[in-house]
């Protein structure tokens, strides 16, 4: 018997062609252990049933498939002949592991995407890099939205945070290039400090089934995922530039990429970005402008048996906020609530002031993996984070605008030590630990008292998953999670507020010294959290299948809920976290129904979410000071309930001619207090014709509707405030959603030039294309300010 | 570590000095902690304290109204005090703004004054009073630190004070002390009960 691997090492290098039937898939069979090509293996498209052999070199090449999702039948006379899933798309490149062992041979369906998926029993949606490339010019969150169930929490045009399944914030973990971003997110005017070009997927877990990232992500788990690097000697690049009507800016990314046959790699990336106001319909969104400035690099090698991988990344933006959105107290709200447009409307400008936000991010991570021969593979990593957010607000002395009035320095340090076992008699396996040193800084510089205090954390957390294959049909999978947090604060806090919530009695050991009307406190909070999670996995046929999934998540309250205390000038209201918050824990569970076909696709996707102690923000009345009466916004935790729908679906309706579907529905209640829930995203529904041919340079048209309903379950937080200018009291409404809107966007590609060397691709924009007035209920500018209206966008690709 | 011996010295060689770099390097880090108490911010932008003095034009004793908060945005309500305006009678106001909580107080009004381009106060009322600025910026439109007060008949009220923040002075009405087009960012907005006899 020869014990000869059949390892086989494909990478398959897709020549990048539309969304057409002339898609070439070509690739390399190698012998892992020597790399010597394997020759004379047969390669079948199961499906079109076009069949090649490999050639002296291991290479293949299948011309004329169309895009999509195949199954791959590889077989060579001295390894077993297996079939494997491979989606066709664009210049996606697959790199696939075969070894020699039929149980460990399953594993390749998994792994034979480009990226794996990180659990069975639970959805995982994706942005191709095609897809990703197309909102190259915007932001994560605006590009998220094209996934069933995922929405965004806006503050204007610029800022977007990811909603998954009504949950955002906190809630949401994201997973950049394998760190976990630790960014500040607590905020809900903080974007995510990502550069979406440096992403070759992004990818949504809607929940916190996925225990190796974290144990609270009682929302869901963003990924965003570099580009795999092929084994191969090459060099190549691709530059995406893109100008838009709408905020006069254009934007420029590149990247560099340099591979050889030995497995070493290093990619060089970079991006510009420059707009100024932005408009509505009607009228200049006036400093609503931004700047962003990124790089990253990264290098290192991967040798099947070991690897190691450097990374570093710097992300900076400068973001505008609405003028009009600075205000006083609810007179002004009130003022700009009555007023049709914004109070503030000036010429277009480039220039961003006061009211802006400052942010810088620096990611630097060293990783290390190693196989160990029937065991498994062990991954090293440690990374470090710097976030530095700079807010400006318009001061009274107007020189002083240029000191900003939060100036905060998030550093963390984190390291993690995960071993992945092999699969034995469909049984595997994944065991963790992860250790986490986090440090924050409040410039008192400033001279604004303190949003955040200075604080210092440490993490450590273990986990252990498995997963076991009953037969070709079912699957199983398990985990849980132990993370123990330990936060470290000083914080002054206002006297009047620490007596009045008793503080002074249920914490007398924090008390330190008092001042004038603050007082010192030396908080010192330990936090226990466990999480876990179990699922199915089920498939029919090669069509269908059906996933449950149940996922317990623990989140513990994150700075803004435990300290906030007073005016946060940018929100123009009081906010006042409560010290004596334990954690949320969270009860999902989701199921999904997917049939997969070439002519029809659709997975159905319900899911009910059960969380005791949900940390909530909402007003609760209104307090008089200086400056006029403020809303007082209070955090309180209540038992909520969650549930909703997200719906899919493709047909094919002719030959070059597909249509999109989806939907997605969440209701959000607060079980406790028997009301809706604040700041659930309405019922949508998104719905796309898509029409692409291989002939006239791969045209491509797409022509998309959104519909947003109203959100007509809201809680009602108006009150009836005495108004001094018109001497009268008045209702100011600040809960109630506005209309539903309907937009239509706009699409079409087209190859300018195509050579073996190069492709130049057109690219045309145009969304709101009506330019339709409305405002959405998730965004914070909504009280201030229409949406944008109709925008022309031109973008041209380079492949090289 | 066993597993590593059966492979390559190198990688062995690696992974350990990997291991000793990111273990020392966190470990460094969590021990970099500095337990230094931050030092206390003071909110500069803070004003505690408004008093408005109405200096009768025929002689007479000068009232204040007075008022006063402290904790700024904390949960203490602001003291607010007031007097008895006599009827038909013209006083001649000045506003001072405060910032108690430093020692000494730091007088805003100063700052207002520097910037009255880019600041107005508006008197509202409702006890028959009529206010007029009397005072100018650069450009000749009021800023109304100074302003006149004429109370008419005996009656009750209350007297609004609002600062603007970057109003537009050219709108309709704003420099006559129409606040209703001015615009801008509220930074002062009290009321006074008044009673006049």
């Amino acid at each position: 018997m020869h014990n000869y691997s059949c390892w086989l090492f494909l990478l398959l290098g897709i020549s990048a062609v539309g969304q057409n039937c002339q898609s070439t898939l070509s690739g390399k069979t190698i012998d892992f252990h020597n790399n010597s090509p394997l020759i004379g293996a047969t390669v079948i498209v199961v499906g079109p049933e076009k069949a090649t052999l490999t050639d002296l070199n291991g290479n293949f090449t299948i011309k004329g498939l169309c895009d999509g999702t195949y199954r791959l039948q590889i077989s060579h006379p001295e390894c077993l002949t297996k079939t494997l899933s491979v989606k066709i798309d664009g210049e996606t490149f697959v790199e696939i592991h075969l070894e020699h062992h039929i149980d460990q041979l399953e594993k390749v369906v998994v792994k034979g995407n480009a990226f794996e998926n990180a659990l069975k029993s639970a959805d995982e949606k994706r942005l191709s890099s095609k897809e990703i490339a197309r909102y190259s010019a915007g932001s994560l969150g605006d590009a998220l939205k094209k996934i069933s169930g995922v929405s965004s929490l806006n503050t204007g045009s610029t800022i977007s945070k990811p909603v998954i399944q009504g949950l955002s914030g906190s809630r949401i973990l994201i997973m950049n290039h394998g760190t976990r971003m630790q960014a500040q997110e607590w905020g809900a005017e903080h974007a995510p400090n990502v550069d979406i070009n440096s992403a070759g997927s992004i990818s949504v877990i809607k929940g916190a089934a996925a225990l190796q990232y974290g144990g609270d992500a009682v929302g869901g788990i963003i990924k965003i995922e570099p580009e795999r690097v092929p084994r191969i000697d090459s060099l190549y690049g691709k530059t995406l530039f893109s100008a838009a009507r709408n905020g006069r800016g254009a934007s420029l990314t590149s990247s560099l990429t340099k591979s050889y046959k030995n497995g070493w790699f290093a990619v060089l990336q970079g991006t510009l970005k420059r707009f100024g106001d932005f408009e509505t319909p009607e009228y200049v969104l006036s400093n609503t402008g931004f700047s962003e400035k990124d790089a990253s690099f990264r290098f290192g090698f991967d040798k099947y048996t070991h690897g190691l991988e450097a990374y570093y990344s710097y992300f900076h933006s400068e973001l505008g906020i609405l003028s009009a959105s600075h205000l006083g107290g609810i007179e002004d709200l009130f003022r700009a609530l009555e007023s049709e447009k914004p109070l503030i409307i000036r010429d277009f400008t480039y220039k961003i002031d006061a009211p802006k936000q400052e942010v810088s991010h620096h990611l630097a991570k060293l990783k290390y993996f190693k196989r160990f021969k029937n065991w498994g593979k062990l991954t090293l990593q440690y990374d470090f984070q710097q976030n530095h957010r700079l807010e400006f607000d318009r001061r009274r002395d107007s020189e002083d605008n240029v000191r900003p009035a939060i100036d905060l320095t998030l550093k963390t340090h984190s390291f993690s030590a995960d071993f992945e076992l092999n699969k034995i008699n469909g049984f595997e396996g994944k065991i963790g630990i992860v250790g986490r040193y986090q440090d924050n800084y409040s410039n008192p510089e400033t001279g604004v008292k303190r949003l955040i205090p200075d604080y210092w954390q440490l993490d450590f957390g273990g986990y252990a998953i498995a997963s076991y294959d009953f037969n070709e049909k079912i699957s199983a999978e398990a985990g849980f999670r132990y993370d123990f947090s330990h936060i470290d604060a000083y914080k002054y806090y206002a006297t009047s507020l620490w007596e009045k919530r008793n503080y002074d009695e249920i914490f007398p050991e924090f008390e330190v010294k008092e001042y004038g009307t603050q007082l010192l406190t030396h908080p010192k909070l330990d936090f226990h959290a466990f999480s876990a999670t179990a699922g199915i996995n089920y498939a029919f046929d090669e069509d269908w299948k059906l996933l449950f999934n149940y996922s317990l998540a623990s989140r513990i309250p994150n700075p803004s809920e435990l300290f906030s205390e007073g005016l946060h000038h940018s929100a123009s209201r009081i906010e006042i976290g409560d010290l004596r918050f334990g954690k949320e824990t969270a009860n999902k569970f989701s199921f999904s129904l997917h049939k997969q076909s070439e002519v029809f696709s659709f997975s159905l996707s319900p899911y009910i979410n059960l969380i005791d102690d949900f940390m909530l923000l909402e007003p609760i009345g209104a307090r008089k000071t200086i400056r006029g009466s403020f809303y007082v916004w209070e955090y309180r935790q209540t038992n909520a309930r969650l549930f909703g729908m997200d719906f899919d679906a493709s047909v094919k309706l002719a030959e070059q001619l597909r249509s999109e579907h989806s939907f997605s529905i969440v209701k959000g209640k607060d079980v406790s207090q028997k009301k809706a829930l604040i700041h659930i995203p309405p019922a949508n529904t998104l719905n796309r014709l898509i029409y692409s041919t291989e002939k006239m340079g791969n045209l491509r048209i797409a022509l998309e509707s959104k519909y947003v309903f109203e959100q007509n379950e809201f809680p009602n937080n108006n009150f009836e405030i005495f108004l001094p200018v018109s001497q009268a009291t008045e209702t100011v409404d600040i809960s109630t959603p506005p209309e539903a809107y309907h937009l239509l966007n706009f699409y079409a590609g087209i190859d300018l030039t195509k050579t073996k060397n190069y492709r130049l691709r057109l690219g045309l924009d145009i969304t709101n294309l009506f330019n339709k007035k409305y405002r959405a209920y998730l965004n914070r500018q909504r009280y201030y300010a229409d949406n944008l209206g109709r925008n022309f966008a031109l973008r041209l690709n380079l492949n090289y | 570590m066993k597993f590593i011996k059966k492979e390559n010295d190198n990688f062995q060689k690696i992974a350990k000095t990997g291991l000793l770099v990111l273990t020392s390097a966190f470990f460094a880090a969590c021990s970099s902690d500095d337990d230094s108490i931050p030092e206390i911010i003071n909110e500069e932008e803070l004003i505690t304290t408004m008093k408005v003095s109405l200096v009768p034009e025929n002689g007479g004793e000068t009232l204040v109204l007075n008022f006063q908060d402290l904790d700024g945005d904390g949960s203490n309500e602001p003291i607010i005090d007031s007097e008895i305006l006599a009827a038909n009678t013209i006083y001649s106001g000045t506003i001072l703004l405060l910032n108690e909580t430093t020692d000494p107080a730091e007088n805003s009004t100063l700052e207002v004054a520097e910037e009255g381009e880019a600041h107005q106060f508006f008197y509202s009322n409702n006890a028959g009073m009529i206010t007029n600025y009397t005072d100018e910026d650069s450009n000749g439109n009021p800023i109304g630190i100074n302003f006149s007060l004429e109370t008419s008949a005996a009656t009750s009220g209350s007297l609004t004070i609002i600062l603007r923040h970057e109003p537009n002075k050219s709108a309709e009405g704003v420099t006559d002390g129409n606040i209703e087009n001015a615009g801008g960012e509220t930074d002062i907005l009290v009321t006074f009960p008044i009673t006049v006899e």
